[in-house]
């Protein structure tokens, strides 16, 4: 496989450790209501998709960036990578929106 | 040998001869010849055994689809069993031998099997070796594996040379016939980094069997002419003898290139391309029918190529039998080469454009062979029922053609059938356009079509690609057709039709599956082994699913396809593992005082990657544990000093540093003042431990963070996690510096009198100014920069001193030098595990992934008034079980008996049984301090326990002893050494 990098071109596989779901990004505030139920879900009930699935891995042999990649886990087709720093302050943002 | 027994060909070379040897018997063949083409010009028929059956069998074909002629080659280091003599090119001196068979080819014991054929059909070992249980470890597989198997390791090291290259592209051609050349001509003038990839040892695939001419010039020829084009283009590589085994995902192929005539024997290559046309030609099939697999029935194409290309002139009498138009030209080769072609055998009512000095049985089948051990004679019958028998050595077999798509399938793209062909050509690859198919691959079996479909693919790939094609006049060529009709087997006769003939599976094999009810593709293929040799049914598949068709009355598409498994070929594991073994297996990682510590008699332990000076002999010492000993007693008693370079460090700067580490380590850091160290401990969010260690405030901030060794990589990851996904607000900035700093512990009670022998003077480090816990940058050695730690992993006075790794080497010289008065000595890593068991401190073998801060425990350095990784979940019920384990140490009633790590705990009247399991031993070692072995060992409620007495058990040592439950923590229990 090879992963689009958004600060360095494609890159082979090798480079790269995969860590999962995305959904870490989202992690839960520590002082809510319930927050042990919510960091259960947050750690233990990640999805695992057949078909497109954002999904974290880390530039272990390059430049230790996280990056969020979209991906078909149905044919491996890359279809976005982003950086997970910008992800996240997509997010939070999002969030202040919200509230 | 006076006479060339060779018709002229521009491929063999008989000026040039090669002696080898077969089964022990030597042989002469020329240059151009594979070990196949030599043995069969040589009159050799019979190659080996046959897997299941041990029926002998000999070639069927001239190229990697060849199920039957595999061979042991025999080298002087190594054997490559299985090995297909049709690819083999062949050598001076080549040494080889018939498999699976004993004690010779023609007369082999095994062929009993033969005999017992109506008991071994398809699921016998399923039905057979099914009960009583027992029997199978001992009997039954030993038994099956013993007559199992095809060829046999030689179980020696491989001293082949294998390599790994890399190569980058923009397009990859697969295959070097017709397709493959005209498309890498047009690529390479257009001005594309072209890579052509052959897996013969010459370039032209089909082309150089075949006798018509291109451009006025016969097809060899041609070859010829366009590779020495190709030659010149500096942007086109040639790759001959290089076996493409597999695509993968965006354009990345493997490829193994073995090559006996350069230094490297062979290289497994990765190739990264943008576009791929694969041009991997096709493949003949056979027809099934009653003795089909006896030596002598051969494909058509092969018998073709035979003569063509190696010019071989053993088919005496040739006869063939086909159900389309291409065994015509072999016959027509045969007759132009004054070979007796007795006719044509074709299941067709009404071939057309038939050439007269032919001989064709119209509507006619072959529906037996005799022969021992050789063909003698055929069967035929014709459409009334009459059946003849015809003498002929040879029968050339052609049931239509199956495009060689395999590649296509890897990245898991289902064929799809094409009714006019009667064959699977690759599917619609919807998913990435990586990869295109071309010519004969593609179904196009005239030569005309090859060449348009080629031109028509390579110009779409180019335009793709946005490189402008160069225009390309097609070749002139003769004209010529290809008409099939549908006949998958003989269906008279009640004797075998061998369908796949490396696995010994048959038209019988397949009633049996289909009546038993594994109507299933994958279950048919599973329970018959059809396809599932080293071939992976090349020559198989297709007839075995259109078998399968017939039976269930069903159209060969609605019975479906399986799917091609990479590798195209089979691949030895010394192409993949290239040099990566022995040293070179994974990189070694020294640690900067390495020589120094070689040079005075350490002895290494791996740790990670590191090496690790373990302990430093002396000349006097019988063995490790004196060395060990006397190291823990120096340190204890004076000073030592140990290589921690290997430790991870990370270096954390920013704004925001202090509330960073706050929120990584469980315990407080808020209010950590400049000038200290802390010890922290780090857990994973699921509130177990992930490490620990200690991190020191050097500025407001500016922190340096230590980890243990093994986790330096995944703690700074972690961090950069931490960092990057959930708190890229924060200005925090890390770095790994473990390289960068080489970290020295010096340790015991004289410590700080050699430390103060090397720190400048302007930097006071007494007790006072310099306590327990304290950190500072200062200079050593009139101006060398350098850090020291106030910290202690053994329990004495200790400091650690991290200067920048050049100077680590004379700073280790240096320190024996003035602390000569004090005999100072350096200590390795099993001294200093001794006293980091004796002190209590937890390391890899408690921090084990399983642990929590209340096992250690070390419960209340989990802070529940701040946010940190961990702490949420750490409150989790099963992790706080009252009577959950406990850090405990343990000392032997009988000091001179040995607790073993890995040991486990069982109440003194409880049986060794799983359900009375209380605990287990963690790390154990003899202490010298104590003079007696001691343990840390993890024990329900232990804490509670101290003074009573246990039993430890290590049922796989065969040992078992009572020791006492004790405090942890067996040396200097309220710290006051460390703080002197």
């Amino acid at each position: 496989m090879i992963i689009n990098h958004p600060l360095l071109g494609p890159r082979d596989l090798n480079e790269f450790i995969y860590y999962g779901d995305a959904s870490l990004l989202k992690r839960p505030k520590w002082d809510d209501k319930n927050a042990e139920d919510k960091f259960y879900k947050y750690l233990y009930l990640r999805k695992n998709i057949a078909g497109i699935h954002k999904e974290l891995w880390f530039h272990q042999q390059g430049d230790r960036s996280w990056l969020v990649v979209t991906r078909n886990t149905k044919n491996h087709e890359i279809i976005k990578v982003e950086l997970a720093t910008e992800v996240v302050k997509g997010l939070d943002k999002q969030y202040e929106q919200n509230k | 040998m006076n006479k060339i027994n060779r018709i002229k060909s521009s491929l063999i070379d008989t000026k040039k001869e090669i002696n080898f040897i077969f089964n022990d018997k030597k042989y002469i063949g020329f240059k151009g010849d594979t070990l196949g083409s030599a043995l069969l010009a040589n009159n050799v028929k019979l190659i080996g055994r046959s897997f299941k059956y041990h029926r002998p069998r000999g070639i069927i074909s001239h190229g990697s689809e060849e199920p039957n002629g595999l061979v042991e080659v025999i080298n002087d280091h190594y054997n490559e069993p299985n090995t297909k003599i049709t690819t083999v090119e062949l050598y001076e001196g080549l040494r080889a031998k018939s498999q699976n068979c004993w004690p010779s080819v023609k007369y082999d014991l095994m062929s009993i099997n033969n005999k017992l054929s109506n008991f071994i059909t398809a699921g016998f070992y399923y039905k057979t070796f099914m009960w009583p249980s027992s029997f199978w470890e001992k009997i039954y597989e030993p038994l099956i594996r013993k007559a199992a198997g095809l060829g046999s390791l030689s179980l020696s090291n491989s001293s082949r040379n294998s390599e790994k290259g890399f190569l980058h592209c923009d397009v990859l051609i697969i295959g070097s016939g017709p397709s493959g050349l005209v498309s890498a001509y047009i690529a390479g003038l257009s001005g594309a980094r072209v890579i052509l990839v052959e897996e013969d040892f010459i370039f032209g695939g089909s082309l150089n069997s075949e006798t018509f001419t291109i451009s006025d010039m016969p097809a060899q020829d041609w070859v010829k002419f366009i590779i020495k084009e190709l030659n010149k283009l500096t942007n086109v590589k040639l790759m001959k003898k290089t076996e493409i085994i597999g695509m993968f995902d965006h354009g990345i192929f493997g490829a193994v290139e073995k090559n006996k005539y350069k230094k490297i024997d062979q290289i497994f290559w990765k190739i990264t391309t943008k576009k791929t046309l694969l041009c991997s030609g096709s493949t003949e099939r056979l027809i099934p029918f009653q003795n089909n697999d006896l030596p002598g029935i051969m494909l058509s194409n092969s018998i073709r190529s035979f003569v063509n290309r190696w010019g071989v002139k053993s088919f005496k009498k040739v006869l063939l039998f086909t159900n389309n138009d291409d065994a015509y030209s072999t016959a027509m080769n045969l007759i132009d080469n004054e070979i007796n072609c007795i006719g044509i055998v074709d299941t067709r009512d009404n071939p057309k454009n038939v050439n007269p000095k032919i001989n064709v049985y119209t509507s006619s089948q072959v529906i037996n062979a005799h022969g021992n051990l050789k063909l003698k004679s055929v069967d035929i019958i014709n459409s009334e029922g009459k059946i003849i028998n015809v003498e002929c050595d040879f029968l050339g077999v052609s049931g239509g053609w199956n495009p060689n798509i395999h590649i296509s399938c890897h990245t898991g793209v289902k064929p799809e059938w094409n009714n006019k062909i009667l064959a699977f050509t690759p599917g619609k690859n919807n998913i990435s356009t990586h990869l295109e198919t071309a010519g004969s691959a593609n179904g196009k079996f005239t030569l005309n079509e090859c060449f348009c479909d080629s031109e028509i693919k390579i110009v779409q790939i180019l335009s793709e690609l946005k490189i402008k094609p160069k225009k390309f006049v097609i070749p002139m060529i003769e004209k010529d057709t290809f008409n099939i009709d549908p006949f998958w087997f003989v269906e008279s006769g009640k004797k075998r039709k061998w369908v796949d003939l490396q696995n010994d599976v048959t038209v019988n094999d397949i009633e049996i599956a289909y009546n038993e009810n594994f109507r299933s593709v994958e279950h048919l293929k599973r329970y018959t082994t059809l396809g599932m040799g080293t071939d992976q049914g090349k020559t198989a598949n297709v007839t075995g699913l259109a078998i399968l068709a017939h039976l269930s009355n069903k159209l060969i598409p609605e019975v479906g396809t399986t799917i091609f498994r990479p590798p195209y070929v089979p691949v030895s594991l010394d192409a993949i593992v290239g040099s990566a073994t022995y040293k070179n297996y994974k990189p070694i990682r020294l640690t900067p005082t390495h020589n120094w510590a070689e040079a005075n008699g350490a002895s290494f332990t791996e740790s990670g990657l590191w090496l690790r000076a373990e302990w430093y002999s002396q000349k006097n010492e019988k063995n490790w544990r004196e060395t060990v000993d006397r190291e823990v007693n120096s340190v204890r008693n004076s000073v030592g000093f140990c290589d921690v370079s290997t430790l991870g460090k990370i270096d954390i700067q920013g704004r925001d540093a202090q509330d960073f580490i706050n929120k990584i380590y469980s315990n407080g850091f808020a209010k950590l003042p400049i000038g200290k160290v802390r010890y922290g401990l780090m857990l994973r969010e699921d509130g177990l431990v992930m490490d620990d260690g200690t991190t020191a405030r050097m500025s407001e901030d500016h922190f340096i963070m230590t980890t243990t060794t093994i986790n330096a990589e995944s703690v700074y990851r972690h961090l950069e996690f931490c960092h990057q996904c959930l708190w890229p607000e924060m200005d925090v900035h890390l770095i790994s510096t473990t390289d960068a700093w080489a970290q020295i512990a010096i340790a015991g009670p004289n410590s700080r009198k050699i430390i103060s022998k090397i720190v400048d003077s302007e930097f006071d480090i007494s007790n006072e100014n310099f306590p327990f816990m304290a950190c500072k940058e200062l200079t050593i050695c009139s101006g060398i920069k350098a850090r020291l730690f106030r910290i202690s992993f053994s329990g004495e006075l200790a400091y650690e001193l991290s200067i920048p790794t050049q100077y680590a080497s004379s700073l280790v010289s240096y320190l024996m030098e003035v602390g000569k008065n004090e005999k100072i000595i350096p200590y390795g890593t099993e001294a200093l595990g001794v006293m980091r068991i004796e002190k209590g401190h937890a390391a890899g073998a408690e921090l084990n992934g399983t642990i929590s801060a209340l096992n250690l425990n070390m419960d209340k350095m989990v802070s529940t008034k701040k946010e940190s990784i961990g702490m949420i979940l750490s409150k989790r019920e099963g992790l706080r079980l009252p009577d959950g384990l406990r850090l405990i140490g343990l000392k032997p009633i009988d000091p001179k008996t040995q607790l073993t790590s890995g040991s486990h705990l069982f109440n003194e009247n409880d049986n060794r049984k799983p359900e009375n399991d209380i605990g287990y031993v963690t790390s154990s070692c003899y202490s010298p301090t104590l003079k007696s072995y001691i343990a840390l060992a993890f024990l329900k409620n232990g804490t509670e326990r101290f003074g009573e007495k246990i039993k430890v058990s290590n049922p796989i040592l065969k040992k078992e002893t009572t020791a006492e439950i004790c405090n942890p923590i067996f040396v200097d229990e309220n710290g006051d050494r460390l703080r002197g």
